[in-house]
């Protein structure tokens, strides 16, 4: 199982994780996790004396459509699970995103990677983040247990929603071993509708009223003029997005509904099928800014300010989720940054850059110390990765 | 069912303990004489009953936390509440604990459409917050049964469901941010109006604790636009099979309907010679099925799921032609629950969740069980996301016939649990199914999940002898792998 050259070990069942956890809390030794590593470069890791993937735990383990349910290990690609599901006209709705070109990164997301990371797309506004799929799950916790959580079936609240703390934990808490996942209906059409030239204040306003009238809208982004030129738009100026999706007469009479109750904001098209899909694909993957050679933040905001953060920080953005989620390459300090997104309501993560996470303050940073605590309290699984400090 | 024996020692401190929390809360906030504490004694589980010391009722924050940090100076348990209608027991009052009332919270502090959310104190009811917002279109999506009474904070220390959970998501989906308060008197925000919060998802194991890890002082909901229309369809079947044959079908044609139910046939029958809702009452099964969104969706998929329930062999279907007549159509369904009340002097309420494929063969099994119990079964159910709500009949003047329906009731949530399902979907574990939760998990897993119990509440101070069937010392349950005499890291925190 340990691959001596890179000191990493590639269990290929849950026992073999177990034991590898276990022996190394034991003997002091502290671990990295990894599914496909196409995150690796998002916060600090101390050293560790050894890497533990989850890529050859790669088993469908039970997939029932009629019941909106999957089951499968960490490793599983998360290219290979969309495939499965969409054979049955299903999706993973929370669309994670892969990142791997925004990233640098080499290797292919997991399942539980997107999972750890708790990632999810344009969809966020509608279908929830993966937090909100995870129905339950396997895993060995850093004192060395294995432990279960959760059912497989989409409704439950049998006991602590544990299922809520391994969704973004990065693996810093446990090892997850299996997960149960909600999948759902792929919708059968989508269309884009797209506003041209709006500044980001009036864009923001755009999205608001898409977003508060009964349209559905799945997806709500925003490109300036920097982030509009790149593929497969090639816009000359700024973009504001917003998809409808579902079955076709819903969409076509949503359509028409949205575009009235946008009249205001100026010329409207209307994109379908595949442009639409790479449009999305790119706002997911964030690939305007992927070749940026600054610091990344990924900003999360209460919507209707989303702008602002961006507007006192110098720097190129772009925004998704109604504005609740922005996106900025600047030069500005780490410190600078957090404190201005604060100051809004939000908080901020360095994707390319040195301080991740902020620091952990007060009774709620004491808190979230005594949660990695009790699932890892020898500090055997991801040392320091979602601490604050370089 | 066994509450942790109460200690003499603290209810004999009774007039010290009241007389302190009368210095937090002035005025008429404690309640402390024999006869007032009655209607405190029991929630929505009212099979158990059991007065506390004391009941206090906060105004502010800051009144919440100082109640928690002289209970925790003082050793003294406390059990939150919020209207009391919990269904297994999660506010039912333990002999030498305070309760510590939320009722007083019962503001809506803002409502945000901007940023489409509603920022509400604990103890605004459920469908206040709909109330507040429905004059701009919006609604609070989670709608439990209960929603005139219940609120949000209890809610959230449930993840209370509703009928319309299968499409958009129990309380644990649609919540930002809440203001909660430790056991120690700190209080701590989690999330705001951000989409998610840095750090653990510490909002996300708080939704559902059912009281265990903190007190609620506020909470930001989302909130969302109300569809355009809603359309509700009857359709009739001569057997449960055949109705969750169609249910299956509906999935699988890519449809998630608003809601989803299913009543079987004594259901149906009770249901209609109480409300007369226009149910078929000669129908095995029957399944009403909400689609919501544009005209021109409802109008394709009443269509599609009419002729889906044709095929497995529907004989009655009705759509709603108004909303008076959807409302009806739910009026039946909405009062199974007195209805039933109607034919029986007492039920249990079950709630487990099951695959949804496994239905026939756990309802046949439930008719069996019954019989074996010598008790009376009414059976409705969240057909859309399998969850099941047996209503066990019995007669509490009856010796023994309370534990015999507890019984059956334990055999029918192990029944779920066997099938693949799990022991309650919505109504929470509480001390009703506290001693089944071995049936879910093995030592091990409660015991993370009583660590997490423990980052918050060292003590185990509040809400104890509620979902864990043992609740071991944090001390014991936080010792940690010692090697060679030595911990590997001597500088990290423990408890």
């Amino acid at each position: 199982m340990l691959d001596e050259a890179t000191r990493t070990l590639k269990p290929t069942t849950p026992d073999e994780v177990l034991s590898a956890v276990a022996e190394a809390g034991a003997a002091g030794r502290r671990i990295e996790v990894t599914g496909g590593g196409t995150k690796r470069a998002i916060g600090r890791m101390d050293r560790t004396d050894l890497v533990l993937s989850t890529a050859r735990l790669d088993r469908i383990v039970d997939y029932a459509p009629e019941e909106l349910v999957l089951t499968a290990q960490p490793g599983v690609r998360v290219a290979d699970l969309e495939r499965l599901v969409a054979a049955r006209g299903q999706m993973l709705a929370f669309e994670p995103p892969a990142w791997t070109r925004l990233l640098g990164a080499r290797g292919e997301p997991t399942l539980g990677g997107v999972v750890a990371a708790n990632l999810s797309g344009p969809r966020r506004i509608r279908a929830g983040a993966a937090r909100d799929h995870l129905l339950g799950f396997a895993a060995v916790s850093g004192r060395g247990e294995a432990f279960k959580a959760g059912g497989k079936v989409v409704k439950n609240v049998t006991g602590y929603d544990l299922m809520k703390l391994m969704a973004g934990s990065w693996g810093t808490l446990a090892v997850l071993t299996e997960l149960t996942i909600k999948v759902l209906p792929a919708p059968r059409t989508e269309t884009t509708l797209m506003l041209f030239g709006l500044a980001d204040v009036r864009a923001g306003e755009a999205m608001t009223a898409a977003l508060n009238g009964p349209f559905d809208v799945s997806a709500a982004a925003h490109l300036p003029a920097h982030a509009a030129q790149a593929r497969p738009l090639r816009a000359e100026m700024p973009v504001t997005a917003l998809r409808l999706e579902g079955f076709e007469a819903s969409v076509a009479a949503r359509v028409d509904g949205l575009a009235m109750a946008l009249k205001a904001f100026g010329r409207i098209e209307a994109v379908e099928g595949d442009l639409s899909r790479q449009f999305w694909v790119q706002v997911r993957e964030v690939e305007a800014l992927a070749g940026d050679p600054r610091p990344l933040w990924r900003l999360s905001l209460p919507p209707a300010v989303g702008w602002r953060a961006p507007h006192a920080l110098p720097g190129d953005a772009l925004y998704d989720w109604g504005g609740g989620l922005a996106w900025l390459a600047t030069d500005e300090p780490a410190a600078k940054v957090r404190a201005v997104v604060r100051g809004l309501g939000g908080h901020a993560l360095c994707l390319r850059g040195a301080e991740a996470f902020a620091p952990r303050e007060g009774p709620l940073g004491a808190l979230q110390g005594r949660v990695k605590a009790a699932f890892d309290p020898l500090g055997v699984l991801n040392p320091g990765r979602m601490e604050g400090g370089a | 069912m066994k509450m942790p024996a109460p200690d003499a020692a603290l209810i004999a401190r009774k007039g010290e303990i009241v007389r302190a929390l009368r210095r937090i809360v002035p005025g008429e906030g404690v309640v402390a004489e024999a006869a007032d504490l009655v209607p405190f004694e029991s929630d929505g589980l009212s099979a158990y009953r059991q007065a506390p010391i004391a009941v206090v009722l906060p105004e502010t924050t800051a009144q919440v936390s100082a109640v928690l940090a002289w209970c925790q100076a003082n050793g003294v348990k406390v059990v939150p509440r919020g209207a009391g209608t919990s269904l297994s027991g999660g506010a039912l009052p333990l002999a030498d604990s305070v309760v510590v009332g939320l009722s007083k919270l019962n503001r809506v502090l803002e409502v945000d459409y901007a940023n489409r959310c509603a920022v509400v104190q604990p103890g605004v009811t459920n469908l206040a917050i709909t109330a507040a917002v429905e004059a701009q279109g919006f609604y609070y999506a989670p709608d439990p049964s209960s929603q005139i009474a219940c609120t949000i904070g209890g809610n959230v220390a449930e993840n209370s469901g509703g009928v319309h959970c299968l499409k958009y998501g129990l309380t644990t989906n649609n919540l930002l941010g809440c203001e909660l308060v430790l056991m120690n008197g700190e209080v701590v925000r989690l999330g705001g109006k951000a989409m998610d919060a840095e750090g653990y998802d510490l909002l996300g194991v708080v939704t559902g604790s059912e009281g265990l890890l903190g007190v609620v002082t506020e909470v930001t909901v989302r909130i969302l636009p109300r569809p355009q229309t809603a359309r509700a369809m009857l359709l009739g079947f001569p057997s449960v099979e055949a109705a969750g044959a169609a249910v299956g079908d509906i999935i699988a044609a890519g449809i998630i309907p608003a809601g989803l139910e299913m009543m079987d046939g004594p259901a149906i029958r009770a249901a209609e010679a109480f409300v007369h809702a226009g149910y078929p009452v000669e129908a095995e099964a029957l399944l009403i099925v909400e689609l919501d969104g544009p005209e021109a969706e409802c109008a394709e998929l009443t269509g599609h799921v009419r002729m889906l329930a044709a095929q497995r062999g529907a004989d009655f279907v009705k759509t709603s032609q108004s909303e008076a007549e959807r409302l009806a159509f739910w009026s039946g369904r909405k009062a199974a629950f007195p209805a039933v009340g109607r034919i029986a002097t007492d039920y249990l309420c079950m709630d487990g969740t099951i695959p949804r494929g496994k239905l026939p063969q756990v309802l046949a099994r439930i008719y069996e069980l019954g019989r074996e119990h010598g008790l009376g079964v009414v059976n409705v159910f969240h057909a859309g996301d399998g969850n099941l709500h047996p209503l066990i009949l019995y007669d509490a003047d009856q010796p023994g016939q309370l534990d015999a329906a507890e019984a059956f009731g334990a055999d029918i949530l192990k029944l779920c649990v066997a099938v693949g399902g799990v022991l309650t979907g919505e109504h929470g574990v509480g001390v009703e199914k506290r001693d089944l939760m071995g049936e879910m998990f093995d030592a091990t897993d409660l015991a993370c999940q009583q660590r997490v119990k423990c980052a918050f509440d060292p003590g185990l101070l509040l809400n104890p002898g509620k979902v864990f069937p043992v609740l071991h010392r944090c001390a014991e349950l936080g010792r940690v792998h010692v090697h060679r005499g030595k911990l590997a890291f001597p500088e990290l925190p423990r408890f």
